[in-house]
């Protein structure tokens, strides 16, 4: 489904991605883990298009289009979506309109009917429903008064809603109580644990993999994946720590 | 407010900023005077969408607690000007909310003159300008409070949105202040699209146009909320700027 190949791309003149290979196939959950500064958001940012992230060798292959050739827009279209660390407040913009504009303009580019009023609103209810969150905070406009377990409930909504083919979800378990994670890690599951999707997780800690078991483990360092392995990596890391298993794989 | 029947120049303060030869095929400007009466409450909207070059000028005076509800909306002209004297008198109320969207090298200005005659009077003043190509908006809006106008309560809220750099956002709020106990509050600032917000609403799958639009929609709609015909407002608004964006 997404296939990275020595992936390099720097922010403001500054080398992040290093050389980055990644393969992703339907129906897997990869994780990626690593320490703070190894490149995880840029990776995320990258793959969704953010401008300032200049990609400056190697490729990103998302079901056989070059997604590096792709505006953002287009990228969700062809079924990527990227959940946000910090999802963006957008004051005087309802939640629902957007969300809906949204889905009906990546319905357009694929050739789709536009969903109409009722059609939405019944999808939407029942995404909201899945991640147990009240329907009249997406009347209000986007992200805006929202806990930073709302806001990240509120991501997952629209995950639900658009229905990706791969979901890059960027460190979406931090900031979240241990309710707001378990509901989380249930909605990513009943959304995308299916045999045509996949998961690409960012994240720094162990906690959100309870939830959602990745079947991939993948260690960033300094803009390089260093080690890849099953979810007892993820498990290894939180008891020894990012020093001790990155250090051992470069000795 | 100069009514004399001698064409202004880049002198004048209140024409700094006009397109001189647009507005000299419209001079001289006729002052249209509304005088709401004691305790009244009325409201008025223009919406400016012909591309033909207009100006007007409203000379308004509110009565006793007299309550004036009043939108504009300069959305088209060539050269739009719109400019307006008001005087308050003892507790009155004035709400003005406009917005002004140009593109190409249209130039569009709000000029006003708000004066709090005596006392416990409110006025709120909220402009929203959105300008793209080599637009040129303007605004110019001073605050008087006259001697012994106590309890006066003056608000000026102006902000422009450039879409392109060779844009011109010109604003002067100004306040003259001639009493105690006065409280007025302004701000004003000039600046782009959160390129954080847009992305966001791209990467959800809008293209660039229709993000733009959803976030200048907003924008514009802080200018008509509490508007009687606020739909109406806000529908013509976007009308215009999908246009704006093409």
């Amino acid at each position: 489904m997404l296939k990275i190949e020595n992936l390099q791309a720097k922010v403001a003149d500054k080398p992040i991605l290093k050389g980055l290979s990644l393969e992703i196939n339907p129906g897997e959950i990869h994780a990626i883990m690593g320490p703070n500064g190894a490149g995880k958001s840029t990776l995320g940012y990258t793959l969704g298009g953010r401008p300032g992230y200049e990609v400056t060798g190697g490729s990103a292959t998302f079901n056989g289009e070059d997604l590096l050739e792709l505006e953002p827009h287009e990228r969700a279209a062809a079924g990527l979506f990227l959940g946000f660390q910090y999802p963006v407040e957008i004051p005087g913009v309802s939640f629902v309109q957007f969300l809906r504009e949204a889905a009906n303009a990546q319905r357009k580019g694929r050739g789709e009917e536009p969903y109409s009023g009722g059609e939405f609103l019944k999808l939407a209810k029942e995404k909201a429903g899945l991640l147990k969150m009240d329907m009249d905070m997406l009347k209000r406009p986007v992200n805006v008064g929202f806990s930073g377990g709302e806001k990240k409930r509120a991501e997952m909504v629209q995950m639900g809603v658009l229905d990706p083919k791969l979901a890059i979800l960027d460190e979406t378990d931090s900031g979240l109580d241990i309710d707001a994670l378990r509901i989380c890690g249930e909605g990513i599951n009943s959304i995308m644990r299916q045999k045509d999707k996949a998961v690409l997780l960012i994240t720094h800690y162990q906690r959100l993999l309870d939830y959602v078991k990745p079947d991939y483990v993948h260690i960033l360092s300094a803009g390089r994946i260093v080690k890849s392995g099953g979810p007892e990596l993820a498990l290894r890391l939180e008891d020894e720590g990012y020093e001790a298993v990155v250090h051992e794989t470069a000795a | 407010m100069s009514d004399t029947l001698t064409l202004p120049t880049r002198r004048d303060e209140d024409y700094r900023y006009s397109d001189l030869a647009a507005l000299e095929t419209l001079w001289p400007i006729t002052p249209e005077e509304i005088h709401v009466a004691a305790g009244a409450e009325e409201s008025l909207q223009v919406v400016l969408d012909g591309e033909a070059a207009v100006a007007r000028h409203l000379v308004i005076t509110l009565e006793k607690g007299a309550k004036y509800d009043l939108r504009v909306l300069s959305a088209g002209p060539v050269y739009g000007r719109f400019a307006l004297d008001v005087r308050l008198g003892e507790g009155a109320d004035f709400t003005f909310g406009a917005a002004q969207l140009a593109t190409g090298s249209e130039n569009l200005e709000i000029v006003t003159k708000v004066v709090h005659a005596q006392e416990n009077a409110t006025s709120a003043q909220i402009v929203r300008t959105v300008l793209a190509e080599k637009a040129v908006g303007t605004y110019l809006g001073c605050i008087g409070v006259e001697r012994g106008a106590d309890g006066t309560d003056a608000e000026q809220s102006v902000r422009a949105m450039l879409l392109d750099r060779t844009a011109t956002a010109n604003a002067k709020p100004e306040l003259e202040i001639f009493a105690d106990d006065v409280k007025a509050a302004h701000g004003c600032a000039v600046g782009e699209l959160d390129a954080e917000g847009l992305f966001y609403l791209m990467s959800r799958g809008l293209p660039p146009a229709d993000a733009k639009r959803l976030m200048l929609q907003a924008f514009i709609a802080e200018a008509f909320s509490g508007a009687p015909e606020s739909d109406e407002l806000n529908a013509a608004a976007q009308a215009r700027l999908e246009a704006i964006l093409g």
